[in-house]
């Protein structure tokens, strides 16, 4: 269960990204966060990953307070998220093969564990044709799938997907959104950040809308406007 | 774990030194340079300090003795001198050595020698010369000279001269050029080694900037702070190594070529021969240099982006 409890962030240039939001994601829920860019969805996201700390307020992971976390512990607790990003951020000198080998490496799994399972996964996302290759040569939907089974290999517990499609054409997004369901189904936490209304409205799942930082909106079964 | 994990980063930093040859090539030919100036800088301090201990060695001083001055009291006066802590060596040259010398160094002037012939007598005194440790110290020498210390068993002194004081000023300026030259020469090797470290350095950071996105994305998928750094500092020693052989061969090549020229110039120093006499020395220095500039600036480097 993960809990954000009255989160604010403001940076030091006085700009508020998040003002005292207050919500809580059950686990194998998937939950959507839209809203307008500058809403603080991405803000959101980092905080949860500990990239940055809340100026106020506190986020919790199974009851520990991902903030009171040391260096090691952090990493240990993002070995349990799975990440997608709107720019792909797959390391550029690596294979795709070598891209999700290297998160079961930082995980460390043995060697065995990874010549069995990056395979496996590679065909799950279906770009089992493209082990080999780097990530410059694969198009845009490619370089996506291939981040999503980089998040999935480790079998996490929440997969975090900050504007996946943002990139994508629409039969590409089509594609990642039923991949992200299918994810969701085997029985792992989605949390997707996204502006995309046609998503949120062929996903019938819970919504939670955001505008300047704060939650204005909260559906179990929401679309993008009501 | 621990033998997989190092298998691993060794085995990425390679795949990164090899994949990113561009960026590879550009560092490592800027690291060659570096560890080429703090070869030659080893070389021209070598030259210079065996052309200052050349000089050292050109300046002595010479005690010329009265014809009369009895052997004994001659060999007092070296005992005397080799007890002093500033001297360095004595030797001395006996009356008749001092005219086969002197016929010797006159041997094509006829009427030099047949005036020594009319003479019938030898009219040249015995001589010591005397090697201080040190340029400065010559004058204690001569001071010592001047005492009662010199006086024959009669209480006559027996010391027709020293030429130190017809070349007091020649030494003292020599004394002061030597000084200042060692002094420089230290400045400089000081300054342009730490420049050229600086270039090296600024170079690698550079290619892991290039790198910063990498990093972060490696920090979120939880990687820990040696397994993200270590790649970079088997590229950084890697970098070290092949500049290492490089600038070796191309010192090798540089010496040779240089060899005999700069015999001409420096007495007695053959920069090829002094090469392959200090191999072991000047390989070790230039391979420590490289693998810990590579290893500091990787660590240095990339730590500014582990922060998340």
């Amino acid at each position: 269960m993960i809990v954000f409890d009255r989160v604010s962030k403001i940076y030091s240039d006085n700009s508020v990204a998040l003002r005292e939001v207050n919500f809580s994601i059950e686990p194998k829920e998937f939950i959507s966060i839209v809203g307008p860019s500058g809403a603080g969805k991405t803000t959101l996201l980092k905080l949860f990953l500990a990239e940055e700390k809340p100026t106020e307020g506190a986020i919790y992971y199974d009851s520990t307070n991902i903030h009171t976390l040391n260096k090691k512990d952090i990493n240990k607790f993002r070995r349990k998220v799975g990440m997608i990003f709107q720019d792909f951020r797959l390391l550029p000198n690596k294979t795709v093969y070598e891209n999700i080998a290297f998160t079961m490496e930082v995980a460390g799994r043995t060697d065995e564990e990874i010549e069995s399972d990056v395979p496996h996964v590679l065909e799950l996302v279906d770009l089992a044709s493209k082990v080999w290759n780097f990530p410059h040569e694969l198009s845009g939907g490619e370089k996506q799938r291939v981040a999503i089974a980089r998040a999935l290999v480790n079998e996490p517990e929440v997969i975090i997907a900050d504007e996946p499609t943002g990139n994508l054409d629409p039969a590409n997004t089509y594609d990642i959104v039923q991949i992200l369901k299918k994810i969701n189904d085997l029985g792992t936490t989605v949390i997707l950040a996204t502006h995309n209304k046609g998503i949120i409205d062929l996903l019938k799942r819970r919504v939670v809308a955001m505008e300047a930082g704060r939650v204005v909106r909260d559906d179990k079964i929401g679309k993008y406007n009501e | 774990m621990f033998w997989t994990k190092l298998k691993r980063v060794a085995r990425t930093g390679f795949f990164n030194f090899w994949r990113d040859s561009t960026v590879s090539f550009a560092s490592v030919l800027v690291m060659t340079i570096t560890l080429l100036v703090i070869g030659l800088i080893s070389f021209s301090s070598a030259v210079l300090d065996t052309s200052l201990a050349e000089l050292r060695n050109k300046i002595d001083i010479d005690i010329t003795f009265v014809v009369s001055a009895e052997e004994e009291d001659i060999l007092n006066i070296k005992h005397s001198l080799e007890s002093l802590q500033e001297v360095f060596l004595v030797t001395y040259i006996s009356r008749e050595e001092a005219l086969t010398a002197f016929k010797e160094r006159h041997s094509s002037d006829q009427s030099i020698l047949s005036a020594l012939d009319e003479l019938g007598e030898n009219p040249l005194g015995a001589v010591l010369n005397v090697k201080a440790k040190d340029p400065s110290q010559y004058a204690s020498v001569a001071e010592f000279l001047e005492g009662d210390n010199t006086l024959s068993s009669d209480g006559i002194t027996i010391i027709d001269r020293v030429n130190y004081f017809q070349n007091k000023k020649a030494i003292d300026k020599l004394t002061r050029i030597i000084a200042s030259a060692d002094q420089l020469g230290l400045a400089l090797t000081l300054f342009f080694a730490l420049i050229s470290i600086l270039i090296a350095f600024n170079t690698i950071r550079l290619t892991i900037y290039i790198a910063k996105d990498e990093i972060s994305v490696m920090r979120l998928v939880g990687a820990s702070t040696t397994y993200i750094q270590g790649p970079f500092v088997v590229v950084g020693i890697i970098y070290g190594v092949t500049a290492c052989l490089l600038t070796l061969l191309l010192l090798l090549l540089i010496t040779y070529w240089l060899g005999n020229t700069i015999e001409n110039f420096f007495v007695g120093f053959n920069v090829f021969s002094y090469y392959l006499r200090h191999f072991l020395e000047i390989s070790s220095i230039i391979l420590v240099s490289g693998v810990l500039i590579g290893v500091f600036s990787s660590i240095l480097a990339v730590r500014k982006y582990l922060k998340i």
